[in-house]
């Protein structure tokens, strides 16, 4: 894949649950290297279902797949793509369900078939990395929600993904953990897509926004523009 | 739901090995389930007694836990005593009690309390979490461990779930009665628990998926023996021996 080439090339991607109107309606959508995509939108336009086609979980009912190069259409086809693509689930309570953060965050590379030594190795330098030091014997479920989230996106980042998709990341979540983790993604040298119904944290996050309305896709400038009206936010 | 209240101390028993404590729980268990004398009950309620005294529980929880068996055995007295044949021991009007039914009714109760004791003091110490990979280590089927697990993982969200629409109900003046909407409402928030459960667990199959999940999970908990250990699982093994000795010499 040389560099011209985008990361995900969605083509003419058409999606609808059963006995409801379409959802997205011939879709086209680029990421490519050193994106940082913001998608606005308001609830059931799409978001979530357009990153979960992104990732195999949906079949779209017509419209190309074509991720890292390699056009995707059966659902095998996308299982190594879930190393090159991390997903940060919107409820961070379906993302950990090991018994403790080591665990889950050492699930993923695990799979990845490192041996148990280096898994741990890499699960421990994640947390390390993400402020989560002695984290490791801690049983999930008693973690706090802002904890459960940096822990869910330990999980993803321990796999080593070249892009992430992030759904809704910040929801629930207080100003400070809110900040660290705006401080984390800033930091990451990595390219996103991110659903965010807060502006403020969209425009610190993000180089390009697009609003999802009635299937389809439209550039919005309006994100930065707010930005600038705010002197505290800065990149 | 599950507190794990005795879960967490720095006592003596705190501190054995899970899997030895697994071990010795299941092996107590069975010689208790299984002795037929007296002397032997007695023995092990002793044993019991010490192993809680190590654990240095809390004893009024430990009697609440021990109360919900004891309603069971309530039970058991009023019927057994009367309702078995044998020797009378006591007349009351036309009421028999026997000997026997007595003697059995005894037996069941010290038993179920023995053995309740022992897994309070050996299991109740460590968290599920802990119980689970010790039961992965002692090559309990890797299905059932993780069935386990995630139970645990789960029962809390699931629990939270519940509570959202049991405020919900409340807030809109829900009062529980003997009546028809009362039935109904209780088998709507049933239904709705079984569904947001069932679309829970598609979403973590589908977080899973994007992890990479090929149908394994692994287990990263080390444990190690230390001569603290040996020295108490020679002791568990020789008061076992005792009950045998005993219940064979009588």
């Amino acid at each position: 894949m040389n560099n011209n080439q985008p990361i995900i090339n969605l083509e003419k991607i058409t999606f609808g649950y059963p006995g409801q109107k379409l959802v997205l309606d011939n879709l086209d959508l680029k990421l490519y290297k050193g994106d940082r995509i913001g998608l606005l939108g308001s609830n059931g336009s799409g978001k979530t279902t357009l990153l979960h086609i992104i990732m195999g979980l949906l079949k779209p009912l017509s419209g190309k797949i074509e991720i890292f190069g390699d056009t995707l259409t059966k659902k095998k086809d996308f299982i190594n793509i879930y190393q090159k693509i991390g997903f940060l689930f919107q409820d961070a309570d379906d993302q950990l369900f090991c018994p403790t953060v080591l665990e889950d965050v050492a699930f993923g590379p695990l799979n990845l078939n490192k041996k148990k030594d280096e898994a741990i190795m890499i699960a421990r330098r994640t947390l390390d990395y993400l402020g989560l030091s002695g984290f490791e014997n801690r049983i999930t479920h008693k973690l706090s929600g802002g904890e459960k989230k940096l822990v869910s996106l330990a999980t993803v980042l321990a796999m080593g993904p070249e892009t992430l998709l992030l759904d809704e990341p910040s929801s629930g979540l207080d100003d400070g953990t809110k900040q660290k983790l705006a401080n984390i993604l800033n930091d990451l040298n990595i390219s996103y897509i991110l659903i965010s119904h807060e502006k403020d944290f969209m425009a610190d996050l993000t180089n390009k926004v697009y609003v999802i309305d009635k299937g389809k896709l439209s550039v919005c400038d309006k994100i930065h523009a707010h930005l600038h009206t705010h002197p505290h936010i800065s990149h | 739901m599950i507190n794990e209240t005795f879960a967490s101390g720095n006592s003596i028993m705190h501190g054995i090995d899970p899997r030895l404590r697994l071990i010795f729980a299941a092996i107590f268990s069975f010689t208790v389930a299984l002795a037929t004398q007296l002397p032997v009950l007695n023995q092990a309620l002793l044993l019991s007694l010490i192993l809680v005294a190590a654990a240095r529980l809390n004893l009024w929880d430990v009697i609440k836990r021990l109360g919900v068996i004891w309603g069971f055995l309530f039970l058991l007295w009023l019927v057994l005593p009367l309702t078995i044949e044998g020797e009378p021991l006591y007349r009351l009007g036309r009421l028999t009690f026997t000997r026997p039914g007595v003697f059995l009714s005894l037996q069941i109760t010290l038993k179920a309390n023995i053995i309740l004791l022992g897994f309070i003091a050996m299991a109740a110490t460590m968290d599920l979490a802990t119980m689970g990979n010790s039961l992965a280590r002692l090559k309990v089927p890797e299905k059932m461990v993780h069935l386990l697990l995630l139970t645990y993982r789960y029962i809390f969200v699931i629990e939270y779930e519940y509570q959202r629409i049991i405020r919900a109900a409340k807030i809109r003046s829900f009062r529980p009665g003997t009546n028809m909407h009362t039935y109904k409402t209780y088998a709507y928030i049933v239904g709705m628990l079984f569904v947001r459960a069932s679309e829970r667990a598609a979403r973590v199959h589908q977080a899973m998926k994007c992890r990479g999940f090929k149908g394994k999970f692994y287990s990263l908990h080390e444990f190690s023996i230390s001569w603290k250990d040996w020295v108490w699982s020679a002791f568990m093994l020789l008061c076992i021996l005792l009950f045998l000795y005993t219940e064979w010499s009588l």
